[in-house]
């Protein structure tokens, strides 16, 4: 054929562009609108109240979750960020070593075995240790997060640290900055944004978690994705769409900012 | 005084073994301009970074002041460089990249602020003190550069082509600021170019690479007006190359047969030179055009290109090859040759430098 294969000139590429975002965002809006629904249908629109919002607010289960979720996110971000960071390092700014695809193969690991034996695998060697130690607070929940978002933590910080200019750090060093003084002062300042985004994105991910969390939790440790889940079994009222209109807030706001942070080049930072 | 010895680099990386660093043996003085002057991937930032120590040599060593550097990490070496592309601190102001390295090193608060005021006030900045760096132009980012590795006062700055992205005038104001901070500061200079009228007109004393090797190493008369070798000549300045028969030599001059059958007295770069086939190299300035009937060499004007301060004359010679000359304009300067006139052109003695590879 003399012309390049164009994909946007095939007949019907415009239609089936539009369906799929139809069908992407469509049920979104859907949900979102059904959020201000004054009755008790998900289907059938009686007029607009903020109804749900308050239900959901005053109901202390939702509460309790909410606060679980947080925490679980808040930790398993704080512990995979640092994790990606030391890994980040690792694998950039030394040598290549031997066996530097199968570290790399490893980090990002998670996002290669299906979650649902990874689910599985945590089930079986946490009870392990339950039996063991008798432990069972939100420390496991805790772990596998940080397990399956360190991928998610490393990419950002990775790019940003590959983006970043070795000579700053060699002409620290020629200026007799000890290597932690150099990591310090030359480093971590222009890290920053890499690491911001990367400690978002893992938050934003273990905020979503279903699979690994069902698994994992043991009995009243209900996250707010398996709460809504556990919902959904039963009476489905607006109540869900309230709250999922409220953590689609959340992510959307993260995800901007994370756009925002690993966007910008040079990030002036205070020194 | 840094004696470099034996340095050989090989760089292992994918692919075949590549020598950067060929047995490479210099020493460089205390206190002074010292120049690694060679062409692009020659080995120049390979030989500074061993030197730094960011590369670490396959062989040899490398003494400061009788001391091993080659077993100090970069930061307990009392050696500052100045990057090719400065690396200057994005996140910093002009003032906290100069005092970086003075704070590095743990000396008193009140020392590091006169150092910097002083450093500051030494390459006119005081001004921009407060500037971030990307506030600045390409020539006093270079001068901040220079500032932050110069002070913490170390026994060797090494400046990796410093000057090579600042345009011309300004290039060459640096060139007169650089030798002033070189003689009131008293460091030991080491300084990076591929550019070989920089090289000349700054160093005291220059080291010529190639490949990896240094070829010839020697004050910057010395290099110019006696190559040692072709690729010397060829790289420094402009030089005419004429295939000779060497006749006799004795001492520091020979005797050449020219092709066109003439015979002229030239130098030799060293004694007892063994008769036979050779090159002789003369600058263009010191051959001069006359008129064919006495010159030893005879050819036809083929160019005429006006420099300004100067002529260059092409001339097409019978024997073989060409010749370019180089006359310096006068203000009366007549118009005494149109292209296509036979001419001459006369060497003489002594100038020529016999050369045999
Ligand atoms: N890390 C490296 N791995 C392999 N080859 C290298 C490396 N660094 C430099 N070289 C090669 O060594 C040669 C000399 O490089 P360099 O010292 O930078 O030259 P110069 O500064 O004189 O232009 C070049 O051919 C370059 O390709
Ligand atoms: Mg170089």
């Amino acid at each position: 054929m003399a012309k390049p294969f164009e994909v946007h000139r095939q007949t019907g590429f415009a239609t089936m562009a539009g369906l799929c975002f139809v069908v992407l965002y469509l049920p979104i809006v859907l949900l979102v609108v059904y959020s201000f629904n004054q009755g008790d249908s998900i289907a059938i629109w009686e007029g607009f109240s903020w109804r749900w919002y308050v239900s959901a607010w005053d109901n202390e289960q939702v509460q309790a979750a909410t606060v679980r979720s947080l925490v679980i996110a808040f930790w398993a971000a704080l512990i995979a960020t640092t994790c990606a960071v030391l890994a980040a390092l690792a694998t950039t700014r030394q040598e290549r070593f031997r066996g530097y695809t199968f570290v790399f193969a490893m980090i990002n690991q998670p996002l290669m075995v299906p979650e649902i034996v990874t689910a599985v695998a945590l089930l079986i060697f946490f009870a392990m240790i339950k039996v063991q130690t008798g432990y069972t607070g939100l420390g496991y929940l805790i772990l596998a997060h940080s397990a399956f978002c360190l991928p998610f933590a490393y990419m950002p910080i990775r790019a940003r640290l590959q983006g970043m200019d070795l000579s700053l750090e060699q002409a620290a060093m020629d200026l007799y900055g000890t290597p932690w003084r150099v990591f310090r002062r030359i480093t971590l300042p222009q890290l920053w944004p890499g690491i911001l985004a990367g400690a978002m994105l893992a938050f934003v991910i273990s905020l979503d978690d279903v699979v690994i969390t069902e698994f994992v939790k043991s009995a009243g440790q209900d996250t707010l994705p398996t709460y809504m889940l556990g919902q959904m079994r039963r009476v489905v009222t607006p109540e869900v769409n309230a709250i999922s209109t409220v953590l689609l807030a959340i992510s959307v706001v993260m995800v901007v900012a994370f756009y925002f942070l690993s966007r910008t080049k040079k990030q002036p930072t205070g020194g | 005084m840094i004696e470099i010895d034996s340095v050989t680099k090989i760089f292992t990386g994918r692919g075949a073994p590549f020598t950067a660093l060929d047995d490479v043996s210099v020493t460089i003085r205390e206190n002074e301009f010292f120049t690694l002057l060679g062409p692009s991937g020659c080995g120049k930032t390979t030989l500074l970074r061993v030197i730094a120590g960011f590369i670490d040599p396959t062989r040899g060593r490398v003494l400061l002041d009788g001391q091993d550097l080659l077993s100090l990490p970069p930061y307990r070496r009392p050696v500052n460089t100045v990057f090719q592309n400065y690396a200057l601190f994005p996140h910093m102001t002009v003032a906290q990249n100069i005092a970086f390295g003075l704070e590095m090193q743990d000396r008193p608060r009140a020392e590091v602020s006169a150092t910097v005021e002083e450093m500051l006030s030494l390459v006119r900045m005081t001004e921009m003190a407060g500037r971030k760096t990307s506030e600045i132009s390409g020539g006093q980012q270079q001068r901040v550069a220079l500032a932050r590795a110069l002070a913490p006062r170390p026994k060797v700055l090494l400046l990796d082509e410093p000057l090579s992205a600042l345009d011309f005038k300004l290039r060459k104001e640096m060139q007169l600021e650089l030798k002033r901070l070189q003689s009131e500061t008293g460091i030991t200079f080491v300084f990076v170019t591929h550019d070989q009228e920089e090289a000349l007109t700054m160093s005291d004393r220059i080291a010529v690479m190639n490949a990896g090797e240094i070829r010839q190493f020697g004050g910057p008369r010395d290099i110019y007006d006696h190559p040692a070798e072709r690729f010397v000549a060829d790289f420094i300045g402009d030089t005419n190359f004429l295939d000779v028969t060497l006749l006799s030599s004795e001492g520091s001059t020979a005797r050449v047969r020219l092709s066109s059958g003439s015979e002229l007295d030239v130098r030799a770069p060293q004694a007892d030179l063994p008769p036979g086939p050779a090159t002789l190299a003369i600058r263009p300035e010191h051959a001069q055009i006359t008129t064919p009937d006495t010159a030893p060499l005879r050819g036809v004007l083929s160019n005429i290109v006006y420099f300004g301060t100067d002529t260059h004359f092409h001339v097409e010679l019978d024997a073989a090859g060409s010749f370019v000359l180089r006359r310096q304009n006068q203000p009366d300067q007549a118009q005494d040759w149109a292209i296509g006139d036979a001419v001459g052109v006369k060497v003489p003695p002594g100038v020529g430098q016999v050369l045999q590879d």
